[in-house]
């Protein structure tokens, strides 16, 4: 093979044309021989900058090594020393900002397909039934984990791990949290990937317990003090949608993205016998530039409708991952930059039927360091639509700290911890995720699920 | 899994079920509602509460077949059991804070109309359980649609009403409140809870009578916990989420016509899915009417 080693080895996709029409996944995936050849760019650094750039350290130089040798299973378990959730990470991570953003190899051409190769190999150790289930005696100690998304998850593997009986609990019919409600099919399977990756959580021996709303169906302190459980982890993520607060925003087909990505995800709306409606629009305005709306306008996309992004900086202030924007502009969404929304526009039944946008500029940095959009007066004008999804961000749900005694949170509603320990302001209730840090991505709520294992097994241990 | 432990028809449509469900029956409060899933492939369906016992660690629902999911719901028997059935979701009712005492100064009445009359119900006995004794209006189309009298009757004063007058008085609810006011009863505040037109027209008549008026609201939802905003409705001009602010509002204050346009959003598909259900694929009949061709 032809090949050039300051390039990284290309990753097949679905063609753009054909995957706008369906809801397979988009990357393909590395074969074998393309693993390999990929992996043997590594350059196996004494100082791996690499492992420095990722949140939850895994020993990347290693498991690259391994699968030099064509060692897969030993390059799994090497990640999974760190990670108990690699095929999705493979997958979502935005690698190009972490382990890949550091990687030596990129000061002079591409850097290491690192997730590229995680994936791989996490693809590989399914197909091929493997899975470490290595576990610590079982110390007889109880930890109670809120919410069974990326740091739930990655909090509940590591302790099992250490020995300790876990149990996590779940407020929606289906674990996973955002991994199943939230992140569209064709960018991270279902059943093939996240419903695979939760049994191997429940291969260590953790039990997870759905329909229970933390605060609702019991309380943290009734875990403690009724259900003996030494300590609790919080995981409840950052649930809440935001809304503009524009006229007309409650009208029929206006969707926060949270709704339309639940009915498409969680409740398979996309699929066209489910129970759960999700209405197909013609032409639908998602308003908002990070993953999530990325997210949601490549579903509508995908649900037929020409769809529009607006969002009121430019192109490079997009939150989002440059490789969701590539894909989404492969697949024809049209980006509508430098634009911001004033109101919805109805008829008389309350549909929507279009939305009037005024357009902006760019003046003086804001406390974030980005150029803040000015209103250009007089430049407004209407986009026909009939639906709108506001992809704003969310906030943490109050639930749990309204209902726990001594839980301080910051004016983000975002609950205190102490960032080398996890802990909150109450000894034995731990956080993580985006409940600590409002919304942000898979892998840093994996760190923080990490980091709080760590320091329930300190704190336990000592006792 | 949550089995099912009895199962009672109340009339042709309504049906109620007696759910085992420890945790939520050990935390639920008069006001709250579950989200229920009988099986794998259904819809979320939100239902207030109708009656729970801690003892027994039982729940009761009331539930009128409306849609694909509530129709498979019907069709289970007692030892069945429900995929998922969770809760209590929202807040309590306001009252349960108060002081009794001062609760019995007050001269309350409930007014439940058709499905809605179930939810009254653990309103009124819990002021019964207080040594408060209220008035109940429960309202219906017709006589085989009044619902709870016998259970109501054991905790409140009850009066009923009938559109076609077959039962009861002949009238709404509306009609039957203004009749006890014109027999002389006073009341200091009103809970309705029914179909949202009823909730409307009692909250406009009760407004002009000055009488503060709560209601529970029932709209779209889809997770119940504050996720998705799909139950959003607009309350003195804020916009609230009816699963975690409510369900329970001021009645004064909601926008009701907001509302009953939200509720119509998915009328079509909620059909299609009933018919679905029903009948099989026997309604792709090939008319020409359905106008997408996923339907």
């Amino acid at each position: 093979m032809e090949w050039n080693m300051l390039e990284r080895v290309p990753v097949s996709e679905q063609e753009p044309a054909v995957r706008a029409a369906n809801f397979e996944e988009v990357c393909l995936g590395y074969t074998e021989e393309e693993a390999v050849l990929e992996a043997s760019r590594c350059l196996t650094c004494k100082n791996p900058m690499c492992v420095k750039g990722c949140p939850v350290g895994i020993d990347i130089p290693s498991f690259i090594r391994e699968v030099k040798a064509r060692d897969y299973r030993k390059a799994g378990d090497v990640i999974a020393l760190a990670s108990s959730l690699p095929a999705v990470c493979g997958r979502v991570c935005p690698q190009e900002t972490q382990c890949e953003g550091k990687c030596i190899r990129g000061i002079k051409g591409d850097p290491v397909a690192i997730g590229k190769l995680e994936r791989f190999v996490a693809d590989r150790n399914r197909e091929d039934g493997y899975f470490s289930e290595n576990t610590a005696e079982k110390n007889g100690k109880r930890v109670a984990v809120v919410g069974s998304g990326p740091s739930g998850l990655t909090a509940a593997g590591d302790l099992a791990r250490l020995g300790y009986d876990v149990t996590i609990f779940e407020a929606l019919h289906k674990p996973g949290g955002v991994l199943s409600y939230g992140i569209p099919e064709f960018r991270l399977p279902k059943e093939r990937v996240v419903d695979r990756e939760i049994d191997n959580v429940r291969k260590l021996g953790v039990k997870i317990e759905c329909d229970v709303v933390v605060g609702k169906t019991v309380s943290i302190d009734e875990l403690i003090e009724k259900e003996h459980f030494d300590a609790v982890f919080i995981g409840s993520g950052a649930g809440l949608p935001r809304f503009m607060g524009i006229p007309g925003e409650n009208a029929n087909q206006v969707f926060s993205a949270n709704e339309f990505l639940t009915r498409s995800n969680l409740m398979k709306g996309y699929l066209p016998d489910s129970d759960t409606p999700l209405p197909r629009g013609k032409r639908v305005v998602v308003v908002g530039g990070g993953h999530v709306a990325m997210d949601a306008a490549r579903t509508a996309l995908r649900l037929g409708a020409e769809t529009h992004i607006v969002y009121r900086r430019s192109m490079t202030e997009l939150p989002a991952r440059q490789e969701e924007v590539h894909h989404a502009e492969e697949e024809g969404i049209i980006f509508d930059l430098l634009q911001n929304p004033t109101k919805i526009l109805t008829d008389e039944n309350g549909n929507v039927t279009g939305i009037e946008i005024i357009k902006m500029e760019l003046g003086e940095p804001d406390e974030s360091g980005r150029r803040s959009p000015v209103e250009i007066p007089g430049s407004e004008y209407e986009i026909e639509c009939d639906m709108v999804i506001m992809a704003l961000g969310t906030s943490p749900n109050p639930l749990i700290a309204a209902t726990t005694k001594g839980l301080e949170t910051n004016r983000r509603k975002c609950l205190v911890i102490n960032e080398e320990t996890g802990q909150t302001s109450r000894a034995g209730i731990y956080a993580g995720g985006d409940a600590v840090t409002g919304a942000a991505t898979v892998i840093l709520a994996m760190g923080a699920g990490k980091l709080a294992a760590a320091g329930i097994h300190k704190a336990l241990s000592e006792v | 899994m949550f089995e099912i432990l009895e199962k009672k028809k109340l009339s042709e449509q309504i049906i109620e079920m007696v759910i085992r469900a420890e945790r939520i029956a050990a935390h639920a409060e008069p006001g709250q509602f579950i989200i229920l899933r009988t099986d794998e492939e259904a819809e979320r369906i939100p239902l207030t509460i109708a009656d729970f016992d801690r003892e027994k660690g039982t729940v009761t629902i009331v539930f009128q077949i409306v849609g694909a999911a509530t129709l498979r719901l019907s069709r289970m028997e007692p030892g069945d059991a429900v995929q998922d059935f969770t809760g209590p979701l929202g807040n309590p009712s306001d009252f349960i804070y108060e002081d009794p005492e001062e609760l019995k100064k007050k001269k309350i009445v409930f007014i439940g109309g058709g499905v809605g009359t179930a939810p009254v119900y653990p309103q009124a006995k819990w002021f019964f359980e207080h040594g408060i004794r209220t008035d109940v209006i429960i309202g219906a189309r017709t006589r085989d649609l009044i619902m709870y009298e016998d259970k109501m009757r054991e905790v409140a004063e009850v009066h009923i009403a009938t559109d076609d007058g077959t039962y009861g008085f002949h009238g709404n609810t509306c009609d039957m409140l203004k009749e006890l006011l014109r027999q002389g009863k006073t009341f200091d505040k009103c809970v309705a809870i029914g179909p949202t037109i009823m909730m409307k027209f009692v909250c406009l008549l009760t407004k002009e009578l000055g009488i503060p008026t709560v209601v529970s609201m029932n709209p779209i939802m889809v997770d119940g916990t504050g996720m998705c905003g799909a139950c959003r409705l607009t309350v003195d001009g804020k916009v609230r989420f009816a699963c975690v602010d409510g369900p329970e509002f001021d009645g004064h204050l909601v926008n009701f016509d907001e509302v009953m346009k939200r509720m119509r959003i998915y009328k079509t598909e909620e059909g299609r899915a009933y018919l679905r259900e029903q009948e099989g694929a026997t309604h792709h009949g090939g008319c020409g009417n359905c106008s997408e061709k996923d339907g």
